[in-house]
C-alpha cells in the first residue's frame, strides 16, 4: 500500500472513531436519570408552564434526533454549552486550563522517556545481575501503584515532613516578584513536585519496554554480523541496537496517552495544579455535567489526534512498515 | 496442552497437565511469592469481617481522633475516631469482590468479542474490531469517570464501569488466537460431521484460547483492582462501604496529608500495591509457563 492511500485510511478510522465518540458523549448524558431541566433550574416551585417554555428553548421537546443534530451543530459552531458552575461558556473554561497540563504533561513525559530509555538499556546490558534484578523489581512496584497514592506520598515527604516544596499550586496567587529569575524559580519550585512525581509513574514502563525490547534486538543476526565485523561494544548499542530498540517506545507513547490523562487527573488533583485534571476533578464534584462532557469530547479528541501522529511517526521511523 | 483440554472426558490427560503445569509454575520465584500475597489477601477478606470489629477509640469518654498507631489500635484512628487497622482488615473484602466482578464481566465480553470477531470475520469483524479500538483508544480515566458519574455512586455502577471499560485488550488478544486455532484440523473435521457455529466455537476454540484467558485475566484483575481505588479516591465510589479506595478517599479529603498523617494513608496504599503486585508476578509468571517461546534457555 503506498503512503497516500494508507494516510486516507488512518484517517478516515481516526473520523470514524472521533464520531463514535462524539454519538457516545451524546448519549451518555441522556441516560443519566432525572430531568436535566429540574437539576438546571433548581427551583422546585417553578410553574409547569416556565418549565415547559424553558424545554422548548433547550428543544429538549424535539426528537432525539433532532436534539443530536442540534448538538452537532452547536459542536461545530464550537459552542460546548455553558457550565452551571461558572456560569461561563465552557470551551474558554477548557482552554483556560490547557497550557497547565501541556506544562505538566510534556514535561514529565520527556523526562520519563529519558531516564526510562536509559535505565532500560543499562538493564539490558546488565541482563541477570544484581542491578537488573534491583531495577526491574522497582519497575514493576511503580507500575503497581495508584498514581495518586505516589502523589500523596511525596506530598507527604517533601511538603509536610520536610517542606522544601509548597503542598501544591502553580504559584503563590498575586504575589510579587522583584524579577523575573526570582519568579521562574519560584514557578519551579511549584512544578518540582508534580512533574518528579508524574515522571516516576511513567518510568517504569519504559524501562520495562527499553529492556525486553534492546533485549529482543541484541539477539538478532544484524547484531552478531557487527560483532563479527569487529565493531566496538560501544558503537553496537549506539548506532546497531538502540535505533531499532527505540521503536516500540514511539509506540508505547501512543499507547500510553491514556493512561498519562489518567495520570494527570490524578495528580493535578492532589496537587491543586490548575489544570484540565484539576477541573475535571471539581467538575465531577460539583456534578458540573456541561464542563464533564466537554472536558470528556475534548480529552478524548486530543488523545485520538495524537494517536494518529504517533501512528504516523512510527511509520516514517521503521522503514520496515513502509513497503 | 491444548488439545487436550479440548477433550472433556479425558481426565486423567488433564490431571497430568496440571500436574506439569505445577512443576514448571513451582520453579518461578516471583509466581510463588505473588501465590502467597494473594492467598494471605484472600484469607483475609473471607475471614478478617468476621473475626474485627471497627471499633471508636476513645480516652475518659473523649473520643481520640486522627490518633497515631498505640498499644490496642496498632494503625492508629481517623478523623472519626475509627480504628484504622480494622478498617483496612474490612475492606479488603469489598476491595478484592469489587476488582474480581468486574473482571469477571471484563473477561466474559472481551472473550465473546474476540472469539465472534476472530470465527466470523469479514463485516462482523470488522465492526466488532472498530468498537475495539474505540474502546482501546478513548483514555480509560476519563470514560469511567464520567460513566460512573452519571450513573450514580453504588458498587454495582463501580463494576460495571470497570468491567464494560476494560475489555478491549482481551478481545485483541482473544481474536488473534481465534484466526490460529480455527485454521486446525480439528476445526475443519467437527464441521465435517456436521457441528453448528455455536458448537464450534464453544467445544474447539473456546478451550484452546483458555490458557490465554488465564494468564489475561491476572493482568485484567490488577488493573479493575486499581481502577477501584482510583475511582473511589476520586469520589465516585460507595460512600456506605468500607474499601481501601474510600479509606483513602476520607483521609485526603479529611486533610490527612497536611496533619502528616501517615497511619491513615500507609496502610490501604499499601494493601492495593501488594494485591496488584501479587497479580503482575503471577501474570509474568504464567506468561513464561504457558509461552515457551518466554521460556529461558541460557540459564
Amino acid at each position: 500500500m503506498n503512503m497516500r492511500g494508507y494516510l486516507l485510511r488512518k484517517f478516515i478510522q481516526a473520523l470514524i472513531t472521533v464520531f463514535i465518540v462524539i454519538f457516545m458523549n451524546f448519549f451518555l448524558f441522556r441516560i443519566m436519570p432525572g430531568d436535566p431541566i429540574r437539576v438546571l433550574i433548581r427551583n422546585p416551585r417553578i410553574s409547569a408552564g416556565a418549565l415547559e417554555r424553558v424545554r422548548d428553548q433547550f428543544g429538549l421537546n424535539e426528537s432525539r434526533l433532532v436534539q443530536f443534530w442540534i448538538y452537532l451543530r452547536d459542536l461545530f459552531s464550537g459552542d460546548l454549552g455553558t457550565s452551571f458552575n461558572y456560569r461561563q461558556p465552557v470551551l474558554d473554561i477548557v482552554m483556560e486550563r490547557v497550557p497547565a497540563t501541556v506544562l505538566l504533561i510534556g514535561t514529565a513525559t520527556v523526562l520519563s522517556i529519558i531516564i526510562g530509555v536509559l535505565l532500560g538499556v543499562i538493564f539490558a546490558w546488565k541482563r541477570g545481575t544484581r542491578i537488573d534484578i534491583i531495577g526491574l523489581s522497582f519497575s514493576l512496584i511503580l507500575y503497581s501503584m495508584p498514581t495518586f497514592w505516589v502523589a500523596i506520598i511525596m506530598v507527604m515527604i517533601f511538603a509536610v515532613y520536610w517542606q522544601i516544596f509548597p503542598l501544591g499550586g502553580m504559584g503563590m496567587p498575586g504575589a510579587f516578584y522583584s524579577s523575573y529569575w526570582v519568579e521562574l524559580a519560584s514557578q519551579l519550585r511549584y512544578m518540582f513536585l508534580p512533574t518528579i512525581t508524574f515522571a516516576l509513574i511513567l518510568i517504569g514502563e519504559y524501562v520495562l519496554i527499553m529492556r525486553s525490547s534492546l533485549l529482543e534486538v541484541m539477539r538478532e543476526d544484524y547484531m552478531l554480523t557487527a560483532r563479527a565485523k569487529g565493531v566496538t561494544n560501544r558503537n553496537m548499542l549506539f548506532r546497531h541496537a538502540m535505533p531499532n530498540a527505540m521503536l516500540p517506545v514511539v509506540t508505547l507513547i501512543a499507547i500510553n496517552l491514556g493512561f498519562i490523562v489518567g495520570g494527570a487527573i490524578q495528580i493535578e488533583t492532589v496537587f491543586s495544579w490548575p489544570g484540565l485534571g484539576r477541573l475535571m476533578y471539581s467538575a465531577l464534584t460539583n456534578r458540573d455535567y456541561p464542563v464533564l462532557q466537554g472536558l470528556f469530547l475534548f480529552i478524548t479528541i486530543a488523545v485520538i489526534g495524537a494517536n494518529f501522529c504517533a501512528d504516523l511517526l512510527y511509520r516514517y521511523l521503521d522503514p520496515r512498515v513502509k513497503s | 496442552m491444548n488439545s487436550a483440554l479440548a477433550k472433556r472426558d479425558n481426565f486423567a490427560l488433564l490431571k497430568k497437565n496440571m500436574t506439569s503445569f505445577w512443576s514448571i509454575y513451582r520453579q518461578n520465584s516471583m509466581g510463588l511469592i505473588g501465590l502467597v500475597i494473594l492467598l494471605v489477601f484472600a484469607l483475609m477478606a473471607l475471614f478478617g469481617p468476621y473475626l474485627v470489629e471497627i471499633t471508636v477509640m476513645a480516652v475518659d469518654g473523649v473520643t481520640q481522633v486522627i490518633h497515631p498507631p498505640t498499644s490496642g489500635y496498632w494503625l492508629g484512628t481517623d478523623d472519626l475516631g475509627k480504628d484504622i487497622l480494622a478498617g483496612v482488615i474490612i475492606g479488603s473484602r469489598v476491595s478484592l469482590l469489587v476488582g474480581l466482578a468486574a473482571t469477571a464481566i471484563s473477561m466474559i465480553i472481551g472473550t465473546v468479542i474476540g472469539i465472534v470477531s476472530g470465527f466470523y470475520g469479514r463485516a462482523v469483524d470488522a465492526v466488532l474490531m472498530r468498537i475495539t479500538d474505540v474502546f482501546l483508544v478513548i483514555p480509560w480515566l476519563p470514560l469511567m469517570l464520567v460513566m460512573a458519574a452519571l450513573l450514580g455512586p453504588s458498587l454495582g455502577n463501580i463494576i460495571f464501569v470497570i468491567g464494560i471499560t476494560s475489555w478491549a485488550g482481551t478481545a485483541r488478544i482473544i481474536r488473534s488466537q481465534t484466526l490460529s486455532v480455527k485454521e486446525r484440523p480439528y476445526v475443519e473435521r467437527a464441521r465435517a460431521i456436521g457441528s453448528g457455529d455455536t458448537h464450534i466455537m464453544f467445544y474447539h476454540i473456546l478451550p484452546n484460547v483458555f490458557p490465554l484467558i488465564f494468564a489475561n485475566t491476572v493482568l485484567v484483575a490488577a488493573v479493575a483492582i486499581l481502577s477501584e481505588t482510583t475511582l473511589s479516591f476520586l469520589g465516585m465510589g460507595d460512600p456506605t462501604q468500607v474499601t481501601w479506595g474510600m479509606m483513602l478517599h476520607f483521609a485526603f479529603s479529611m486533610g490527612a496529608v497536611s496533619y502528616g498523617a501517615w497511619w491513615w494513608l500507609l496502610p490501604p496504599g499499601i494493601c492495593v500495591v501488594l494485591v496488584v503486585l501479587s497479580f503482575t508476578f503471577i501474570g509474568y509468571a504464567l506468561d513464561e509457563v504457558l509461552n515457551p517461546k518466554l521460556r529461558r534457555r541460557d540459564q
